[in-house]
């Protein structure tokens, strides 16, 4: 019993020392923050149009009745890794037969419409969110982020970052998963 | 006024620097204020390393504290306000962890480690040779002698 | 060629520690005088050494020679010279340097200065620290190399972070690391004495200046880090129970626990094992501290250059040293028990509590710290543990804390007499519930726990007040003689412990009852802040060494009448492209009124200013109470008993010919 008193502070250094050892392993990112969304229905997003693109704005209740699988990208144009991830997600929307749908997260229309315009525009509906309000429901923490919906509306993977290089893999990865 | 200003704050945020919450973001109401300041203060800034939206310079922070004096303004209470960020973000953005399952053992821990303590200490010290096995508190005849004589020799204080 | 000479004398150094990790230790199991003492030589010619290899990177800095990739990453030609030698450590490599150097100056002050320190334990200590020299050394020169070169070397370098070039922070991390690492020492005086099988008054005697120079240390380092986020940061906060903040909290709040339970057992020869482990543990959360801030484990705003694989080689060394003294503590610390009697209510009951406390406080703030990893790795939740929990944690633990302190150092060893001390403090507990009354009565809203905080902290302000007339006996003839005549120890603790009811004011009355408004101005905007009247005069630009600023000018007055002005300034460090705010305070015992100012970033607002005012109450009580503190500490420390090296058997010394702290 007192043996065991003393041998207590090691254990619990032992302990520590456990977790520290998951904490560094792995790839793990402290800084990542998984969304409560996956598993859940789109939430309530009425976006209209962006001005001066000719593709329409959507709601929520559009997003669901279009078929197949959906990906929600969030984009701006000032955003750097947007204009590198854009080819992909193109070539992913044509290739995999998937919908893409577009959150145009503070920007402003011109520059949007140029972007989209210099890059092309793979998108079936880009909702403008001049505010900032849809990134907040869509919990977002920067741009771009791309969400991986459903057939039936449910959001199933959501991707942080640009979907390139490593980052294209494990979209690949997550997007067959959903298939499945 | 706050509605109308929503627009030009998404734009605002998009540039750098500047610090924490702004003046145009201060609602005219000071209990409303003060209740803004202290919600901002307890909720994490989801792109920062560490910081509370109340002192982040972040764009999405500013968002938040907009959207939390709007429905401050709207009537929410302080509760429907965390409510609605951990709906988004989950607990994450809370400084203070809901008291829940997954956060007994963290909000309990301090009474835990004190109890465990005090009865270490309670049970090392009543296993002192400080006196007989009995519950009685009065020291034996010859440890008095002892004490007396110790306590002579003692000059401090 | 120096970097180079650097490097090699950092590898003299590893060969050192290796000779100096083993011979002594052998000499003392085997009793061969010369092996024990060839740990001094060692131990000296590492402290040269590493020296020499830390002044060959200050060179670099002061040189600006931009082959160095460090110095290139971290500094700059045009930086103030200030800067470019505290750029040495702030950066990763650099402070490594610098901490093993402090490593090796304790070693070498122990070998130097702890002439009367037996051989066998001194040898012992000695091969210890070298043990931790040896990971710490290896580590620099396999994974951190701070004198690495660059071809071809760029033509100027990319400057140091602005937030960091601040006198505050240039000589925060050489003081925080003496605290830190300082209590390596007392972890191998630990280690040492637990090989030896032996710890009695005589240890505890030669451990408590060490232990007490580092806290003294640490407390500064953790002063000084606070004042600097207060008027650098631009918003008047000075802690945010931030991951890296509470990894340097917990050593200081576990070192005060250690430097009072060393008493006891110097005094009175009983909670040895106790000691023991405080010292392990101590320097273990040290360690923690580094391995936390290197390993990017925990997410933090004050991040350093985080590198996982960096963060596998410290969790090695972390596993050899914190595992393995823990597993010898394990196996021969039960045989240690034992030493003297003492009554429910006598001085030794009392630092008991405080050590209870004040490792519960500890332990809390450590699971508060480390939970948001536990419950990621059990369930994959992320949360987030922040202030809210550690001052709900924290200050309940810390009050009835404060309290015992008014008393303790009242009761004598052995056996007290609790209700004579109690009827001595009658004073004390009237002005106690007056100030809280007052405080009630003086304050709108606020928290009610700030309320009693307050009047805790005048309670153990006067308690100590108090016990120090008492026992110099101030109003009677001769006071001066006597407190003359008094060791410095006593004088140092009666100080230290006014520090700490002066830090527990300041901070109550600065987190309590701020005030903060935040304007856009531009010259001519007026506004009011805690019965002062500020008018923002004027802005103009002010060309720096590295850095252009805007500085505004404020008028302030009070009741009409002119009180000050005050010229808040926004940096603009082009080359490290970042800005930073140099907020401009009015000082004064009451509170500070503070300004700041920023672009604004709504465009509304063009050619305005973001102008935040803050008055906060008592805000200076923290830097001086952490003065006290500091001053207590050093005043006890030049204490002839006290002094490193002079230690003396204490069988020697009357039991209690000495008061305690």
């Amino acid at each position: 019993m007192k043996r065991l008193l003393f041998a207590l502070p090691l254990l619990l250094a032992l302990i520590i020392g456990g977790f520290a050892i998951w904490g560094l392993s792995g790839g793990r990112d402290p800084s990542a923050l998984p969304s409560v969304l996956i598993s859940q229905p789109v939430p309530q997003l009425d976006l209209g149009p962006v001005e001066g693109v000719a593709t329409p704005g959507f709601t929520t209740d559009d997003l669901v009745e279009m078929d197949g699988i959906k990906l929600l990208n969030v984009f701006a144009s000032w955003c750097g890794p947007c204009r590198a991830e854009h080819p992909n997600l193109t070539r992913l929307g044509a290739e995999e037969g998937l919908t893409l749908i577009g959150v145009n997260y503070k920007d402003k229309p011109e520059a949007a419409a140029k972007w989209l315009d210099e890059l092309g525009n793979p998108y079936a509906a880009i909702g403008s969110d001049f505010s900032g309000r849809a990134g907040i429901d869509l919990g977002i923490s920067g741009v771009p982020e791309t969400f991986i919906i459903d057939a039936e509306g449910v959001i199933r993977h959501r991707f942080a970052g640009p979907v390139v290089g490593d980052g294209l893999r494990r979209f690949m990865e997550a997007l067959d998963e959903v298939r499945q | 006024m706050i509605r109308a200003g929503i627009l030009a704050l998404g734009i605002a945020a998009l540039s750098t620097a500047a610090f924490a919450v702004e003046p145009d973001e201060v609602l005219s109401d000071p209990v409303l204020e003060d209740r803004a300041r202290a919600i901002s203060a307890n909720v994490r800034c989801v792109v920062c390393q560490n910081e509370p939206i109340d002192s982040s310079n972040a764009g999405v922070a500013r968002d938040l504290r907009v959207l939390i004096r709007e429905r401050l303004v709207a009537g929410d209470t302080d509760q429907e306000i965390y409510d609605f960020l951990v709906l988004r973000y989950g607990d994450f953005v809370l400084f203070k962890p809901p008291f829940k399952p997954s956060t007994y053992a963290l909000w309990l821990s301090p009474f835990a480690i004190l109890l465990i303590g005090g009865v270490a200490v309670a049970v090392s010290l009543s296993r002192r040779p400080r006196k007989p096995a009995s519950k009685d508190t009065h020291l034996s005849a010859e440890e008095e002698t002892d004490l007396a004589k110790l306590m002579k020799e003692d000059t401090s204080l | 060629m120096i970097p180079e000479l650097g490097q090699f004398a950092l590898s003299l150094a590893l060969i050192a520690a290796l000779v100096q990790s083993v011979l002594p230790m052998l000499g003392a199991a085997r009793g061969n005088a010369l092996w024990m003492r060839s740990g001094q030589a060692s131990a000296l010619a590492q402290f040269v050494l590493i020296a020499f290899a830390f002044g060959a990177l200050m060179r670099s800095y002061i040189v600006s020679d931009f082959t160095v990739v460090n110095v290139v990453d971290n500094s700059h030609s045009l930086k103030p010279m200030l800067y470019k030698v505290a750029g040495t450590w702030g950066n990763h490599e650099g402070s490594l340097l610098l901490w093993v150097f402090i490593l090796a100056a304790f070693g070498a002050a122990v070998a130097f200065f702890g002439r009367n320190i037996p051989e066998a334990l001194k040898a012992r200590t000695l091969s210890v620290q070298a043990w931790i020299s040896v990971g710490f050394v290896s580590f620099m020169l396999f994974t951190s190399n701070p004198f690495t070169r660059i071809v071809p070397p760029p033509l100027d370098g990319n400057d140091l972070n602005p937030l960091l070039q601040d006198v505050g922070l240039a000589i925060h991390p050489p003081l925080l690391y003496v605290g830190y690492v300082g209590f390596s020492i007392v972890f191998s005086f630990a280690v040492a004495a637990l090989i030896e099988g032996r710890v009695d008054p005589a240890w505890a005697r030669w451990v408590r200046p060490w232990t007490l120079a580092a806290w003294t240390s640490l407390s500064a380092g953790l002063g000084l880090g606070s004042w600097w986020a207060y008027y650098e940061l631009g918003w008047g906060g000075w802690w945010f129970w931030d991951p890296v903040e509470n990894v340097a909290f917990m050593p200081w709040l576990l070192g005060t626990a250690l430097l009072h339970s060393a008493i006891v057992t110097e005094k009175r020869d009983t909670f040895k094992s106790w000691t023991i482990l405080l010292a392990i543990l101590t320097f273990s959360l040290s360690l923690l501290g580094t391995f936390i801030v290197r390993s990017g484990l925990l997410t933090s705003v004050h991040a350093f250059a985080v590198d996982p694989e960096r963060g596998v080689y410290i969790l090695g060394l972390l596993f050899l040293s914190i595992g393995g003294s823990l597993a010898l503590f394990a196996w021969r610390a039960p045989a240690m028990e034992g030493g003297g009697l003492f009554a429910p209510i006598s001085r030794e009951a009392g630092l008991l509590i405080n050590n209870l406390l004040l490792a519960t406080a500890t332990a809390t703030v450590l699971f508060g710290t480390l939970y948001p990893l536990f419950l990621e790795a059990i369930t994959g939740d992320k949360i987030s543990v922040g202030p809210p929990f550690f001052n709900a944690g924290f200050i309940p633990i810390m009050l009835p804390l404060m309290v015992v302190m008014g008393v303790g150092p009242f009761l004598s060893w052995k056996r007290a007499d609790l209700a004579g001390v109690l009827s001595r403090l009658k004073l004390a507990l009237a002005l106690a519930v007056i100030a809280s009354l007052v405080t009630w009565y003086v304050t709108t809203g606020g928290p009610v726990l700030a309320v009693i905080a307050m009047g805790v902290a005048v309670w153990l302000l006067v308690a100590t007040s108090q016990e120090w007339i008492k026992r110099v006996k101030l109003f009677q003839p001769g006071a001066v003689a006597r407190i003359r005549r008094q060791p410095r120890a006593s004088h140092g603790m009666t100080l230290a412990h006014l520090g700490v009811a002066l830090l527990a004011m300041g901070a109550t009355a600065s987190s309590a009852w701020k005030e903060d408004i935040v304007v856009f101005a531009s010259p001519g905007t007026q506004l009011e802040v805690a019965g002062f009247e500020l008018t923002f005069e004027s802005i103009e630009r002010q060309q720096g060494p590295n850095y252009i600023a805007q500085v505004a000018t404020l008028n302030v007055t009070r009741d009409g009448k002119f009180v000050t002005k005050l010229y808040p300034e926004r940096r603009d460090y082009p080359v490290a492209g970042s800005s930073t705010t140099e907020s401009s305070i009015r000082q004064t015992l009451a509170g500070d009124l503070y300004a700041s100012i920023a672009e604004p970033a709504a465009e509304g607002a063009k050619g305005k200013w973001t102008l935040r005012v803050l008055y906060e109450p008592l805000v200076n009580f923290l830097w001086i109470g952490t003065t006290l503190l500091v001053f207590g500490g050093s005043l006890s420390l030049s204490d002839r008993r006290l002094r490193v090296g002079a230690p003396r058997k204490s069988k020697a010394a009357p039991v209690g010919a000495t008061p305690a702290e």
